[in-house]
């Protein structure tokens, strides 16, 4: 079966790896987008011809390889600020990672002991008796930040729960984000379980009491359209590597007038205005938050990865992983001993499947799955570990699609999963 | 296949039917150890007796295949054996492991701990075979320290 929206065969062609043997003769099935994308041919391409041809430092360099180079790293920020609907192109900072987009608003909270020169916004002024919401269903980059803010400054996290069926838990909204709350952070949508959580409704009760919401998208942006100005929060984080991609290039989308508030994050070149011994005038944004030589090479990759996405289409995209979820939620109910942590339905849920197999460690799961079958999965916690706990397990067997996989991959799995039924029977 | 060689019958065997498992008393100390890539964890009791000899090993925790069986290998080598002549085996084992498949093991020493020598061509998991042998070995270290 080949889906009707996207003619998976041929983007299949696109993806060196995909036809690539593993050692013994396997064929590659790569069920691991969620934890990281491959790279189809054309950002393979542009990240070698920039090297080979265009390479210089950017924003300070003055010749050609120098303008060359700016040119490409400054119409990558153009296109990312397209695909995401963002207002303006200075809005989109570039960091190293998701991981880093959310340190960096982190960071901005305090009890703004840092610039002489700005005035302390008190969106961001935090301490004992302020409040930071983010969920259990976070990754470790969406908690641990927020974590390291509140041991700063004393200020309180909290959180929201998850309910059996791997859903936000939003029947304490109004108690959870309070007249207290100075940001609300939780994920678009879930690595582990899949689940699209309803931003509207966080958003309307962050706004009722003057909060931030910020937004982490590192597993929605790869995978749906989003329109950040429509969503109407006020950050976004999200990460190259898992949208076909290189590595060490993510993004933060922030509201420019908020981003002008905040102070800098990381100090250095490129992210100043003027500099004397005592003190420093910033840079405007984006330039502000990206200090040093930045990650040049990757920026521009990640700009032919949303070349390619819109060329696909990012309808398209979401249109055909919505049929092979549904493909594979009907599959993996047949697997006795399967239990799926997340949403059983399609509704508000993405190509992230999660599940446990009855007295089988996951380790051993994934093991033998990678060595019989070729069959790559992420097993263990996915970096959540408090949502683990929550569902009383250590770890999950994790299956994670993209527009390259297909509904024959889904069926490998399922044959995989009997057959690591039968080793440990 | 290359899983096959990893999942040794032997090492199959001890999982479905770990030897010596469960916390008992008296013990001379006890550890925990966590794996934190994978969560895997593991709470090890030494009992000591006369002229260094190993009267028992005993565990509890979770993880997978790999972890469980060679605790339960474990507690069959060390237990009446004397700490030194464990402490060896410890070593070898130790050897064996981190010798990205390169290492030939020594079955004399090791006997059925031999059967993990597959598991030391996969990097992510020698630590998963190592977790128990690493707690066994700081047990021992903290007894003869009380
Ligand atoms: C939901 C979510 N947030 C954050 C991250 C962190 O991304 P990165 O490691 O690229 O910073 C990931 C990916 O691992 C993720 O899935």
């Amino acid at each position: 079966m080949t889906s009707t929206s996207l003619d998976v065969e041929r983007i299949r062609k696109d993806f060196p790896v995909l036809s690539r043997e593993l050692p013994g003769g396997r064929r590659l099935v790569y069920l691991d987008s969620g934890n990281s994308s491959q790279k189809p041919a054309p950002v393979v391409e542009t990240v070698r011809e920039h090297l080979a041809m265009h390479y210089g430092n950017v924003g300070r360099a003055m010749h050609v390889l120098g303008a060359e180079s700016t040119e490409a790293y400054e119409s990558a920020r153009d296109k990312l600020a397209a695909f995401v609907g963002a207002p303006s192109r200075d809005e989109v900072i570039f960091t190293k990672n998701a991981s880093e987009a959310l340190n960096l608003v982190a960071h901005a909270f305090g009890p703004h002991l840092w610039g002489a020169t700005e005035a302390a916004d008190p969106r961001f002024a935090l301490g004992p008796g302020d409040e930071i919401v983010i969920s259990e269903m976070e990754h470790h980059s969406n908690i641990v930040p927020w974590q390291l803010l509140v041991q700063r400054t004393g200020a309180t996290l909290k959180w929201f729960g998850v309910t059996d069926d791997g859903r936000l838990d939003l029947s304490e909204l109004d108690r959870i984000v309070t007249d207290r709350t100075k940001i609300v952070s939780i994920a678009h949508q879930s690595n582990v379980l899949g689940t699209v959580n309803p931003v509207a409704a966080v958003l309307r009760r962050a706004r009722e009491v003057g909060a931030l919401v910020m937004l982490d998208a590192s597993q929605s942006v790869p995978h749906h359209p989003v329109n950040v100005a429509e969503l109407g929060v006020d950050f976004v984080a999200f990460t190259g590597h898992k949208m076909l991609g290189p590595s060490g290039i993510g993004v933060l989308w922030g509201r420019g007038e908020l981003l002008e508030a905040m102070p800098p994050f990381l100090g250095g070149g490129e992210m100043i205005e003027a500099v004397w011994m005592d003190h420093s005038t910033y840079a405007p944004i984006p330039h502000k938050f990206e200090a040093g030589t930045p990650p040049i090479v990757e920026a521009v990759g990640l700009g032919a990865a949303v070349d390619y996405l819109q060329g696909v289409g990012m309808d398209a995209v979401e249109a055909h992983e919505r049929e092979l979820t549904a493909y594979a939620l009907d599959a993996l109910r047949e697997v006795p001993g399967l239990r799926l942590i997340g949403p059983a339905s399609l509704e508000q849920r993405g190509g992230t499947l999660s599940f446990t197999l009855e007295g089988i460690h996951p380790h051993d799961v994934g093991q033998i799955l990678d060595d019989e079958f070729g069959i790559a999965v992420r097993v263990g916690h996915h970096c959540a570990r408090p949502l683990h706990l929550r569902f009383g397990i250590p770890a999950t067997t994790r299956a994670s699609f993209y527009l390259y996989n297909t509904t024959g991959e889904v069926d490998a799995l399922v044959r995989g999963l009997h057959h690591v039924q039968k080793v440990f029977a | 296949m290359i899983g096959e060689s990893m999942y040794q019958e032997l090492i199959l065997e001890h999982y479905k039917h770990p030897q010596g498992r469960g916390l008992r008393e008296p013990y001379d100390a006890e550890v925990h150890h966590v794996n934190p890539t994978c969560g895997d964890e593991i709470t090890l009791r030494v009992r000591v007796g006369d002229a260094g000899k190993i009267e028992d090993v005993s565990y509890d925790g979770q993880g997978c295949s790999i972890s469980q069986a060679a605790a339960s290998v474990l507690h069959e080598l060390a237990t009446g054996s004397t700490v030194e002549e464990t402490l060896s085996v410890v070593d070898e084992f130790t050897r064996l492991m981190q010798g990205r498949g390169q290492v030939e093991a020594d079955e004399e020493v090791l006997g059925d701990a031999v059967a993990f020598a597959g598991v030391a061509k996969f990097p992510a998991r020698v630590k998963c075979a190592l977790l128990s042998w690493m707690a066994y070995k700081d047990a021992v270290v903290r007894s003869a320290s009380r």
